[in-house]
């Protein structure tokens, strides 16, 4: 796991994202999706930028059903954006990072 | 030759643009390919890649791309992600206007390539990641045991709905005319799978649901009549649009916006060549797309050395 980014599960999800403090990015991922690789590396760099102010976190889908179910994802990547337990922001598909750091920087 | 930041500025880090950066890398050119997302381009979706030589069981798009990328960075190809707004290329000297600032180069080759066609129906954008996607190879595996449905009839459409029946427990196959433009073999796995239930002569009207995708309505053709199908998901392949947007009028393009270059990858601009599924070609695959890249990067090279003399 990169440094930064805190791989969350169904049993930690609600501790660890929806109780935060702090704004919390989900990056609900899996293996099989070649987009998903692609765009890690763009989160990595935003976890880089923005780790003192957003809790940024990954969800390996194909593990942990329950937690995409809720938000109702069929598409990945899809990337979540919280702020005290209420969605803020949701970005499915390939963006470029500077569409992820304007979305960002709106959320703060 | 006047002074530029670039020899040659690549627009577009998919097959055609990784590999004329390849082949300028080698041709030791001061090159950058600027991206605006990640490298990959549309393969990056594609589930299975079987056409393209090399690979005697086929290599999944998200392998060939990384390889691809690979390759380049090892020959000293300059990768950026940055996202090209306009070009003028009033002058001699070319003007890249970027995202952030403005570069210039002697030399450009448009890899820019395409994107997937909507079918602007009502419900398409609303239900977009709650059951509508372009994406077998991603999505696929959200619909175990559902009901899809797929929309299409040429390679892609074929291919990505027989990797769906992996998971899904039915895929309805909508297809707008009574036979399939895909390749004969994808054709005949199709007919032989009786996951896949073809929907002919229809296109779709709807798309419904509450929280998530739940009925599409289509539509035959030939008799007007319409009908709900009850499904969890539905997968857009109707074609392809080209990303030339960005273009203007700045080089010729042809009525669909694909950029018409010549043989040698000349477009209407000289010192500006094309390559891959961004131009006016009768095929788009990544064979044609590393061919063309190849010439346009043997055309861009000369051209560079032509301003020399």
């Amino acid at each position: 796991m990169s440094e930064g980014i805190l791989e969350v599960s169904d049993s930690n999800f609600d501790a660890e994202v929806m109780q935060s403090e702090k704004p919390v990015m989900v990056d609900f991922w899996a293996p099989w999706c070649g987009p998903c690789k692609a765009i890690g590396p763009i989160v990595e760099e935003l976890a880089g930028e923005f780790g003192d102010r957003v809790k940024f976190t990954k969800c390996n889908v194909d593990d942990n059903p329950v937690s995409p179910g809720k938000f109702g994802i069929k598409a990945i990547p899809t990337l979540i954006f919280f702020k005290q337990g209420k969605i803020v922001d949701q970005i499915t598909g390939m963006v470029a990072k500077a569409k992820l750091e304007k979305s960002i920087n709106s959320v703060l | 030759m006047e002074n530029a930041d670039y020899d040659l500025v690549i627009i577009g880090g998919g097959p055609a643009g990784l590999t004329a950066g390849i082949y300028a890398a080698r041709a030791r050119l001061n090159v950058i390919l600027f991206e605006k997302l990640v490298p990959g381009g549309q393969i990056l979706v594609t589930d299975w890649i079987e056409n393209y030589p090399g690979f005697p069981d086929g290599i999944s798009g998200s392998d060939l791309v990384e390889n691809m990328t690979k390759q380049a960075k090892r020959l000293g190809l300059k990768i950026e992600s940055n996202e090209v707004v306009s070009l003028d290329l009033s002058g001699k000297v070319k003007k890249i206007i970027l995202d952030n600032g403005t570069v210039t180069a002697n030399a450009i080759i448009l890899a820019t390539g395409a994107h997937p066609q909507k079918l602007g129906v009502p419900g398409e954008d609303a239900f977009f990641g709650r059951g509508i996607s372009f994406c077998a190879t991603c999505d696929g595996p959200f619909f175990r045991n559902k009901t899809v449905a797929a929309v299409g009839g040429g390679d892609t459409a074929v291919q990505e709905s027989l990797f769906l029946t992996k998971f899904a427990r039915k895929v309805y196959l909508i297809h707008r005319r009574d036979k399939l433009r895909a390749a004969k073999i994808l054709q005949e796995r199709a007919f032989a799978n009786n996951k896949i239930e073809f929907v002919w002569n229809s296109v779709v009207t709807r798309i419904e649901g509450s929280d998530g995708l739940e009925k599409i309505v289509v539509k035959n053709v030939k008799t007007g009549e319409e009908k709900e199908l009850a499904v969890d998901g539905c997968f857009i392949w109707v074609g392809i649009l080209p990303n030339t947007g960005f273009l203007g009028n700045s080089v010729k393009l042809d009525e669909y916006g694909f950029v018409i270059a010549g043989h040698k990858m000349e477009t209407s601009v000289p010192g500006v060549f094309a390559a891959g599924d961004g131009r006016n070609t009768p095929l788009r695959q990544v064979a044609t797309a590393v061919g063309d890249a190849a010439i346009a990067a043997f055309s861009a090279e000369h051209y560079i050395e032509s301003l020399k003399n």
